[in-house]
């Protein structure tokens, strides 16, 4: 009966699932530019913190590789430009991404706490530093031309992208993955004793996370006609998704999503009255985040309802 | 003679890495506060000279005793307002490592805006000493010759406090075995608010020296934040002696790669950090 009561459950979940992204779908079919190209910076957003936090909220791994993963996704899309389909080129900037997760991961995932995230803050800065002088001492040029999508394009492979992150992120969750991934994050040595390998569990995780952020940088490069390293590899892709998870709430995904959700939202509000100003009061907010909201949005709601 | 210049290159960039990445060494050593706007304050000490320069001519040298003072109550009490809070909401040691580093990220956008909004985002210069002096048949500016020897001074003074007063001593016990200080009855939270402001002050001071060399602008923080991570992991994380010696030999290594292939600079301290991360975390000097 039980057992009865959770496939329910699971399927009116799934139904909802279903029913939100149908209506996102008819976003740019109702909506103006400006709201297509808002829902796009959310999708984005919320691509970047969930594939984060999958692997860094159960571990405590504190990754700042995202603008690594995302950047190295943009300049695929500069690389190639016409001379592939657009969705074979994203899919190339998703294994890219990979790619550089597999090989920065098996150096770097033995070492721990804060070790980790300067080593991972490094290898943002290193991959952007690396492409800066081959770019200027093989091309000569700091940027390069990229080739444009319409907005429609770029929504709904964002929207198609998004359902694939959720989705890994649900399925590495509810398997044994999840769990010996949660165990590592409490007691390494005792996941090592119970048989988990765990070197492997935190390779696999942190490069398909990976996968979704660099086909994120892939399509959303589309948008600008221009990249240079600067724009692609901007601290501030590292740094966001772990605010925007510890904004909504690290524990669950749904923190991750309205933690991603109400930032972007946030800064778009922002952004149109005070140009100037914008940036100056994102880092109040950034600031604020932690002395007001130190267990997230979804743990203030949970106090709310035992108050 | 290419030896010479390569060393004498790698002690005047050595000097400089080695005072600003003193004051995060001091921030992250004793406070434990990661503190990724730590180049803004850099930036700080570098515009305000060059303004004070401009609008009022006053000499670099001067600014020195201008900037250091300063900025000084302002990391004392950013520590005390705003970081000994967050420390006290995270909890455990580890989340706080973590935390400082996001609110610090947060900092860097406050700081760094401010800058813009009072001195746009152009890059500003002035020439001060920019005339060649003769030493052992090299060429090098008096400015950066200045600049090094203003830095050796600072760093060695600042060595002399750690090792020969007691508050320096204190300092030293802080940053070695919290609870064991707090036994012996140094008050921590003092010590925490203390280190901070010392590394706003030295971080102004690094600024200082930099705007007598190279153009400034509100963006120049964070790629200098960065040299000082990744000369602090070379000395070692926490050990503050181990950071002026890791600044030197990093000046070292970049001189000799400048020699090689100029535009590889950077790449290579990168890969450098990488390296010594997976090597040895603890530094080149840890056990």
């Amino acid at each position: 009966m039980h057992a009865f009561g959770d496939h329910k459950k699971n399927l009116s979940q799934l139904a909802l699932a279903i029913l939100v992204v149908a209506l996102l779908a008819l976003v740019p079919a109702c909506g103006s530019d400006y709201y297509v190209s808002l829902f796009i910076s959310i999708f984005k957003y919320t691509v970047l913190t969930v594939s984060w936090a999958t692997f860094c909220g159960p571990t405590g791994y504190m990754s700042l590789a995202s603008a690594a993963f995302l950047g190295s996704g943009m300049y695929v899309t500069a690389l190639l430009g016409d001379t592939l389909p657009l969705p074979l080129i994203v899919l190339i900037g998703g294994a890219a991404s990979l790619l550089l997760a597999l090989v920065a991961g098996l150096a770097s995932l033995r070492i721990r706490g804060i070790f980790f995230a300067m080593f991972t803050l490094g290898l943002s800065e290193g991959v952007k530093g690396f492409i800066n002088w081959w770019e200027i001492s093989k091309t000569g040029r700091q940027g390069r031309l990229v080739i444009s999508a319409s907005g429609t394009t770029v929504f709904y492979t964002m929207l198609i992208i998004l359902v694939m992150a959720l989705l890994t992120s649900y399925l590495i969750r509810r398997s044994k993955f999840g769990l010996a991934l949660r165990s590592i994050g409490q007691e390494q040595q005792a996941a090592e004793h119970i048989g988990i390998n765990v070197n492997a569990v935190k390779l696999i995780t942190f490069a398909a996370t990976s996968f979704w952020i660099g086909a994120t940088g892939s399509i959303i490069v589309t948008q600008w006609s221009y990249v240079d390293t600067q724009v692609a590899f901007s601290v501030f892709y590292s740094f966001m998704p772990t605010v925007m998870a510890l904004f909504g709430g690290l524990g669950n995904m749904l923190g991750w999503i309205l933690g991603s959700v109400v930032f972007t939202i946030l800064s778009e509000l922002l952004l149109t009255p005070f140009p100037y100003y914008y940036m100056l009061i994102f880092g109040i907010v950034i600031v604020s985040v932690f002395l007001f909201f130190p267990s997230g949005l979804v743990g203030l709601v949970t106090r709310w309802r035992k108050a | 003679m290419i030896v010479l210049e390569i060393v004498i290159g790698g002690l005047l960039t050595g000097g400089i890495y080695a005072l600003l990445a003193a004051g995060f060494s001091l921030q992250y050593g004793v406070a434990r506060v990661m503190n990724v706007s730590h180049g803004e304050f850099i930036m700080l000490g570098a515009m305000s000279t060059y303004s004070l320069y401009v609008a009022l001519g006053v000499n670099p040298l001067v600014s020195l005793a201008i900037v250091g003072p300063v900025l000084f109550p302002i990391g004392f009490l950013l520590n005390k307002l705003l970081f000994q809070r967050i420390r006290k909401l995270a909890g455990s040691g580890d989340v706080f490592e973590g935390w400082s580093m996001l609110v610090s990220f947060g900092l860097l956008f406050i700081i760094q805006n401010i800058a813009l909004l009072s001195w746009s985002a152009d890059q500003r210069g002035y020439s001060f000493l920019a005339f060649p002096i003769s030493l052992a048949g090299l060429r090098i500016p008096a400015n950066r010759l200045v600049a090094l020897a203003v830095a050796l001074a600072i760093g060695f003074s600042f060595f002399l406090f750690l090792m020969r007063t007691s508050l320096g001593k204190a300092v030293r016990a802080a940053a070695q075995e919290e609870t064991g200080a707090q036994l012996i009855g140094i008050n921590i939270r003092w010590m925490h608010c203390l280190c901070f402001g010392f590394g706003a002050s030295l971080a102004g001071l690094a600024g200082v020296l930099i705007s007598t060399m190279f153009t400034v602008s509100p963006f120049i923080g964070l790629p200098y934040t960065i040299i000082a991570i990744i000369v602090v992991v070379l000395g070692g994380l926490g050990n503050i002696i181990g950071s002026l010696v890791g600044g030197l030999i990093l000046g070292l290594v970049s001189s000799i790669v400048l020699h090689i292939e100029p535009s590889l600079e950077l790449v290579s301290l990168y890969v450098l950090f990488m390296l010594i991360l997976l090597i040895r975390p603890r530094g080149i000097f840890g056990k």
